[in-house]
C-alpha cells in the first residue's frame, strides 16, 4: 500500500534524523512540561509544579522560559526571543541560536511575524494574535511572597482566595511613597480566581494580558512551577477602590530613533545631564524603521495607541 | 436573717420573716458570650488541658493565674482558634454561629471567624504585628482581611483604633520596630480592636513593660471597656494585673481549673492550698 501524494506520510511530517533530541529535552520531559502547560491553561493562574530539567543555561537565566518554549516549539513555528525589549543582547542572542540550533525553526524580531515569543520582562507593543504563544521568564512565581513568606501557607491562601494581605502591601506603599512604587510582576488577578505575579514585566504590560487573543505561559525554572493567561481571560492588577491602578507615565517622552511617542521607553541619561529616550521594544522599533525606508511590512496596530490609550476602552481609568 | 434563697427549707418555721429571694448578680442573667466546655489538649505525655471549661459574660472581664506551664496560653491559642483540642466544645453568641461548636470549622471559617470577632494582644509584639510595616498598616490588615478595599477608609479607621488605643497619632505611620514596647502593645491594641470584635484576648499585655508604661497600658484597657463594653479575658500571672483589671478570676495549674470565683473572693479568701500559696507568693 502507498500513499497519494496528497496524503503525507509519516516520514514527511517527522523532522529529519538527528543524533540528538529535536528541541534538545527528550521526549518524555516534554510531554511533562506539555501536560503541565494544559493543567495551566485549565486552571488560569494557578501556579503548577513540574520538574524542570537541567538545560545548558544556568538557573536564573531564563530555564523555566526555555524549557516551556523547547517543549511547545515545532518545525513549522518562528521563534522571537525578547530580553528587555531587545532581541540583540546576550541573553536573548544566546536563547534564540540555541533553540534554532536544536530545531532549525526559523527566527524573526517581528513581533507578528513569530508564532512563539520568548520573553524576558516585555511584552510587544504590537497586539498579538490567536495564532501566537508567549513565554515569560519568571524569576519568582509566588505573589504572597512578600507578605507570607512560609510557601505552605502562601499554597493555603492561594486555595482559600485569601489575598487580602496583598493590599496591606499596596497600602505601604501609598503610605510610605505617596504613591504605588511596584514597578514590575504588579499583583494581577487572573480569571476572578488566583493572583499571579505577572513575572517582572513593568505595569505598563500588565493590562496587555487581559483579554488578550494570544496565550500567554509564565514559567519559572528555578522554582520549578508553570502558570498560564489563556486567552480570552480577564486580568485585573489589584486596587484600591478610591485608587486606581495607573501605568507608567510615558508622555513627553519621543523616541530619539523613530519619533514614536506613548510607547514604553528606555531612559539613555546623556553626558550632558539630560536624557534621550529610546523605544524599548527593540523589534518594534527597527520595523518602524524599516517600513519608512520601504524595506518591509508597516508596524501593525498596538496595545497603546499614540495618545496613550489603551485598546480595551474603559479598562484603564 | 432577711435575707434567704427561695428554695431554702428554713423559711417554713417563721410565717413572720419576709422572704425576699435572692437575686443572681446582673452579669450572670445575660446569656454568656462565650462558652467553651471539656476542653483537653494532649502534647504527647505532657497534658496541656484537661477538661477545662469557661464562661464568659457580656462586658466581663475574666483573669487566668497561674504558673509557667499551666495551660494558660494553649487555653487562649484555643480560645482564638489557632489550636485544635483533642476534645471540647466552644461556642460563641454571635448571630452567625450561633450553637455551631467553633472547634468544626473549616480553616476558612476559623480565619474568617478569627478577623472579625476576635481581636488578641500578646506578650510578644513580634507575634502580632509586621515589625517593618507601618503601624497604621498593622492596624489596617485587620479590615483589609475583612475585605475593606478603600485607602481613605482604611486610614481613616487606622487613625480613630489607634487614638483609641491611646498611640500617639503623629508616629502612626512608624514600623513597630521603631517603637517603644508600651507603643508596641498599643499597636498591637489598636489591631485587635480595630473591627471592633466580640471577644478580645490578652495574653500577658503588660509583661517586660515597665511598672509606670505598665498602669497606662491598664488604664488604656480599663478604659476601652468601660467605653466599648468588650468582653475580655486576660491571661496573667501579675495578680495585680487581675486585681486591677479582671471581674472574676480562674486559677490553672497542670492544664486544670483548680479555683474560680470573684476576683476578691480569690484573692483575699483563696481555698485551694495552691492559691494560697500563690497569692503569698510576694516578692
Amino acid at each position: 500500500m502507498t500513499a497519494t501524494p496528497s496524503t503525507p506520510t509519516l516520514k514527511d511530517l517527522a523532522h529529519q534524523w538527528q543524533d540528538h533530541s529535536y528541541a534538545f529535552l527528550d521526549e518524555s520531559s516534554k510531554r511533562e512540561l506539555r501536560r503541565t502547560m494544559l493543567k495551566a491553561v485549565a486552571l488560569p493562574g494557578y501556579q503548577v509544579p513540574y520538574a524542570s530539567r537541567e538545560v545548558p543555561i544556568a538557573r536564573g537565566w531564563g530555564t523555566g522560559g526555555l524549557q516551556a518554549t523547547l517543549s511547545l516549539i515545532g518545525p513549522k513555528d518562528t521563534l522571537k526571543v525578547i530580553d528587555q525589549g531587545a532581541d540583540d543582547s546576550v541573553n536573548a542572542a544566546n536563547l534564540r541560536r540555541f533553540v534554532s540550533r536544536m530545531t532549525g525553526v526559523a527566527t524573526t524580531t517581528d513581533a507578528t511575524a513569530a508564532t512563539l515569543i520568548q520573553s524576558r520582562h516585555r511584552v510587544p507593543e504590537e497586539i498579538l494574535g490567536e495564532r501566537q504563544v508567549l513565554v515569560l521568564q519568571v524569576p519568582d512565581p509566588e505573589p504572597l511572597r512578600s507578605v507570607e513568606p512560609d510557601i505552605s501557607i502562601a499554597r493555603q491562601m492561594h486555595a482559600d482566595a485569601d489575598y487580602g494581605l496583598m493590599w496591606l502591601k499596596l497600602y505601604e506603599q501609598l503610605v510610605r511613597y505617596g504613591r504605588i512604587v511596584q514597578g514590575a510582576s504588579y499583583p494581577s488577578l487572573v480569571h476572578g480566581r488566583y493572583v499571579i505575579s505577572p513575572s517582572p514585566i513593568p505595569r505598563w504590560d500588565v493590562p496587555k494580558l487581559h483579554q488578550a487573543r494570544h496565550l500567554t505561559i509564565l514559567s519559572a525554572g528555578r522554582e520549578k512551577r508553570l502558570y498560564a493567561v489563556p486567552p480570552y481571560t480577564d486580568v485585573r492588577p489589584l486596587e484600591f477602590d478610591d485608587i486606581p491602578y495607573a501605568v507608567e507615565d510615558q508622555s513627553g517622552h519621543t523616541c530619539f530613533r523613530t519619533g514614536v511617542t506613548q510607547k514604553f521607553m528606555n531612559e539613555l541619561p546623556q553626558d550632558d545631564g539630560s536624557a534621550l529616550f529610546e523605544l524599548s521594544d527593540a523589534g518594534y522599533g527597527e520595523k518602524i524603521l524599516n517600513a519608512a525606508e520601504g524595506d518591509g511590512p508597516a508596524p501593525e496596530r498596538t496595545y497603546f495607541n499614540d495618545e496613550g490609550r489603551f485598546y480595551h476602552d474603559g479598562y484603564l481609568k | 436573717m432577711t435575707v434567704t434563697s427561695s428554695n431554702s427549707p428554713s423559711h417554713s418555721h417563721g410565717a413572720d420573716i419576709k422572704v425576699v429571694p435572692l437575686q443572681a448578680p446582673r452579669l450572670t442573667t445575660e446569656a454568656p458570650i462565650l462558652t467553651a466546655r471539656g476542653v483537653s489538649r494532649q502534647f504527647g505525655a505532657v497534658t496541656a488541658l484537661k477538661d477545662v471549661d469557661v464562661t464568659l459574660y457580656p462586658r466581663e472581664v475574666l483573669g487566668i493565674v497561674g504558673e509557667s506551664g499551666s495551660g494558660k496560653s494553649t487555653l487562649l491559642r484555643m480560645l482564638n482558634l489557632e489550636d485544635q483540642p483533642d476534645s471540647g466544645d466552644y461556642t460563641l453568641s454571635l448571630p452567625e454561629y450561633a450553637g455551631q461548636n467553633l472547634f468544626t470549622l473549616t480553616r476558612f471559617e476559623r480565619r474568617q471567624l478569627r478577623v472579625r470577632h476576635i481581636g488578641i494582644v500578646y506578650q510578644n509584639p513580634y507575634l502580632g504585628l509586621r515589625m517593618k510595616n507601618s503601624s497604621s498598616g498593622n492596624v489596617a490588615e485587620r479590615l483589609v482581611l475583612a475585605g475593606e478595599r478603600t485607602f481613605a477608609t482604611l486610614r481613616e479607621a487606622g487613625k480613630v483604633s489607634l487614638a483609641a488605643s491611646e498611640f500617639p497619632l503623629t508616629r502612626m505611620d512608624d514600623p513597630p520596630i521603631q517603637l517603644s514596647g508600651g507603643m508596641q502593645q498599643r499597636v498591637q491594641l489598636a489591631k485587635a480592636i480595630a473591627l471592633r470584635p466580640a471577644l478580645l484576648l490578652l495574653d500577658e499585655p503588660t509583661t517586660g513593660l515597665d511598672v509606670s508604661v505598665q498602669a497606662l497600658v491598664l488604664d488604656t484597657l480599663r478604659r476601652l471597656r468601660r467605653e466599648r463594653g468588650m468582653a475580655m479575658i486576660v491571661v496573667s500571672h501579675d495578680l495585680g494585673v487581675i486585681r486591677t483589671l479582671a471581674d472574676r478570676v480562674m486559677v490553672m495549674r497542670h492544664g486544670q481549673v483548680l479555683e474560680h470565683g470573684l476576683v476578691d473572693q480569690v484573692l483575699d479568701d483563696p481555698q485551694h492550698p495552691y492559691t494560697q500559696q500563690l497569692v503569698h507568693a510576694k516578692l
